[in-house]
């Protein structure tokens, strides 16, 4: 399969790979929310991790993904337009805005759901720390 | 000195048809374009000579009289042959009936196998799919454990394409004829890398190709005794008689003088080119084991063919690992091509863990693999599997002591 320029360039130089400490120390983290979608035997694991500062904007967000390279490719991009952004305005990331930026064929759509799922979840993940009720309650596209 | 890239390490898929091969067909195209099967001149006698020559060449190589070898387009083809053949030749009810008979295949056969005998099932017999071990191989004991009074086929692949574990083939023939029982073996890996011999090793009805044996595509042939015991087929492909009734067409001519030449040459150069390939694997092996932590080397550690290495890298994906190897051809254990991924069948039968199936390469070596493509490859995947690792959650959990296999993943 070839993988459009934009895919390879988030494979070879990923943007913001990392984590804000381990498993259990961003577990306890009130400023951190995280979200880990997906699973080994369906060959993709997403974990996005997002810094939210007191007035509510995420400050800093990062990722670590098992995956073919479009999956890689969806999460780095993830990160990429989630840092600056406000809860609210994170919860309107579209996959579909992700198929278009990274030219993912039909077959590797689902690695742009599951970024948008992990961006949810890690969202949702911050607020249930925080005490905050989510805000808008659309569940995750189906897949 | 550095190879030429990119490195074609997909040998099982394919082989490079060797210049010798493509020399000899050639003439085949446009001087001597005769019908083998035309008696009354130059041009069909001059066909038939060519592929008589190439029956010979092929019957050579595993020891068979050349009236037991029947020219086919492929091992697809020879092996529907011989199991619809030998089923349907052999059955203990007419069609349209149950109870015709009992076959036993394995679990990790290749398609061509696997969906004939699906189709047996469907059409009255009983087939029973034997589960190999861990380490990949049939055993003649499990085979016996298997047999019923009605058993009338046993179809195993001699070596298998994923991982190039090999069956034991000759002690199961023993076994089936004693029981007179049909062994087919699919050898398309097997024959041409390795010694084979039909009588010694009680072969009934075996299946090879040219085009992993660097012969052509789309040619290839299968052995079927014809005594002690005789062994009939039901042809698939009715027409004008060709190979003894058994499979009509008018001859490939150019591609059975191409597959007959690269059976020749398999012949003449297989012990010297068995051992430079087992070195090289090895080689290829042991430089991804050493520098790799939680790699595995697939299948049994001895009984596999010379040049198909298959491993594992825990916590990185199939796909991405390819994607970042790009300069090197070669197969991966999963297809990410759709929502559920399937991992490798083949690895599955093994009890390779899903995760673990998805993260694996198939390396396989042939007759111009060199020693400088294998160290090419080697660091290749070394740097693509840290790249990966790097960006695996995966590997940071097993780094923090955590059995990934145990934790409850929301599957989507
Ligand atoms: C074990 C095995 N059987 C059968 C086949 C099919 O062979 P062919 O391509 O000649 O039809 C292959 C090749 O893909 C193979 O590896």
């Amino acid at each position: 399969m070839a993988y459009s320029d934009k895919v390879v360039d988030h494979y070879q130089h990923p943007r913001n790979v990392g984590s804000f400490g381990t498993s259990s120390e961003v577990a306890t983290r009130a400023d951190v929310g995280v979200g880990i979608v997906g699973a080994p035997e369906c060959g993709d694991v997403m974990q996005l991790q997002i810094k939210v500062n007191e007035h509510g904007v995420i400050e800093d967000a990062k990722f670590k993904c098992f995956g073919c390279g479009s999956a890689i490719a969806s999460s780095s991009l993830a990160t990429e337009w989630l840092k600056g952004r406000s809860l609210d305005d994170a919860m309107s990331i579209k996959n579909t805005q992700i198929v278009e930026e990274l030219s993912l064929p039909p077959v590797k759509i689902h690695c742009s759901v599951l970024a948008e799922d992990s961006i949810r979840a890690a969202i949702a993940d911050y607020r249930k720390k925080n005490g905050l009720a989510a805000e808008s309650a659309a569940p995750a596209a189906a897949h | 000195m550095a190879p030429k890239l990119p490195i074609y390490f997909d040998n099982a898929a394919t082989t490079r048809c060797d210049p010798r091969v493509v020399e000899a067909m050639l003439p085949y195209f446009s001087e001597k374009y005769g019908n083998s099967a035309s008696r009354n001149h130059s041009f069909g006698w001059e066909a038939e000579d060519a592929v008589e020559l190439a029956r010979e060449q092929a019957a050579a190589l595993i020891g068979a009289n050349p009236k037991e070898v029947i020219f086919t387009s492929g091992s697809t083809e020879s092996n529907n042959l011989a199991i619809k053949g030998a089923a349907n030749m052999y059955a203990k009810a007419p069609a349209g009936q149950t109870g015709r008979g009992h076959v036993i295949t394995a679990t990790h056969e290749h398609k061509a196998v696997l969906d004939p005998c699906k189709r047996l099932q469907r059409e009255g017999f009983d087939v029973t799919f034997l589960e190999p071990g861990a380490d990949g191989i049939i055993t003649a004991e499990m085979v016996a454990g298997a047999m019923r009074p009605d058993t009338i086929l046993v179809t195993l692949m001699w070596a298998n394409n994923e991982l190039g574990t090999i069956n034991e083939i000759p002690q199961i023939g023993a076994l089936c004829h004693q029981r007179d029982v049909v062994l087919h073996t699919d050898a398309t890996q097997w024959v041409g890398k390795m010694p084979t011999d039909v009588e010694r090793d009680c072969i009934d009805l075996m299946s090879w190709s040219g085009h992993k044996m660097y012969g052509p595509k789309g040619v290839g042939a299968l052995y079927v005794r014809r005594r002690k015991p005789r062994v009939r087929l039901e042809a698939i492909l009715d027409g004008g008689g060709h190979e003894r009734g058994m499979r009509s067409g008018t001859m490939n001519v150019t591609g059975i003088v191409g597959f007959g030449k690269a059976c020749e040459l398999c012949r003449q150069e297989m012990e010297h080119e068995r051992e430079r390939l087992l070195k090289l694997r090895r080689k290829l092996e042991a430089g991804l084991t050493s520098r790799i932590e939680v790699c595995q080397v697939n299948g049994h550690a001895d009984k596999r063919l010379p040049n198909i290495a298959n491993v594992s890298f825990g916590f990185v994906e199939g796909e991405s690992l390819m994607m970042g190897v790009k300069d090197l051809a070669c197969s991966s254990g999963s297809a990410c091509t759709s929502a559920s991924l399937e991992p490798s069948y083949v690895l599955k039968a093994l009890g390779v863990g899903d995760e673990l199936a998805h993260s694996s390469l198939r390396l396989s070596l042939g007759r111009w693999s060199t020693e400088e493509e294998v160290d090419f490859a080697i660091e290749a995947i070394v740097k693509a599997v840290e790249h990966l690792r790097t960006m695996s959650p995966l590997w940071d959990l097993h780094k923090e002591g955590i059995d990934v296999s145990k934790i409850q993943w929301q599957a989507h």
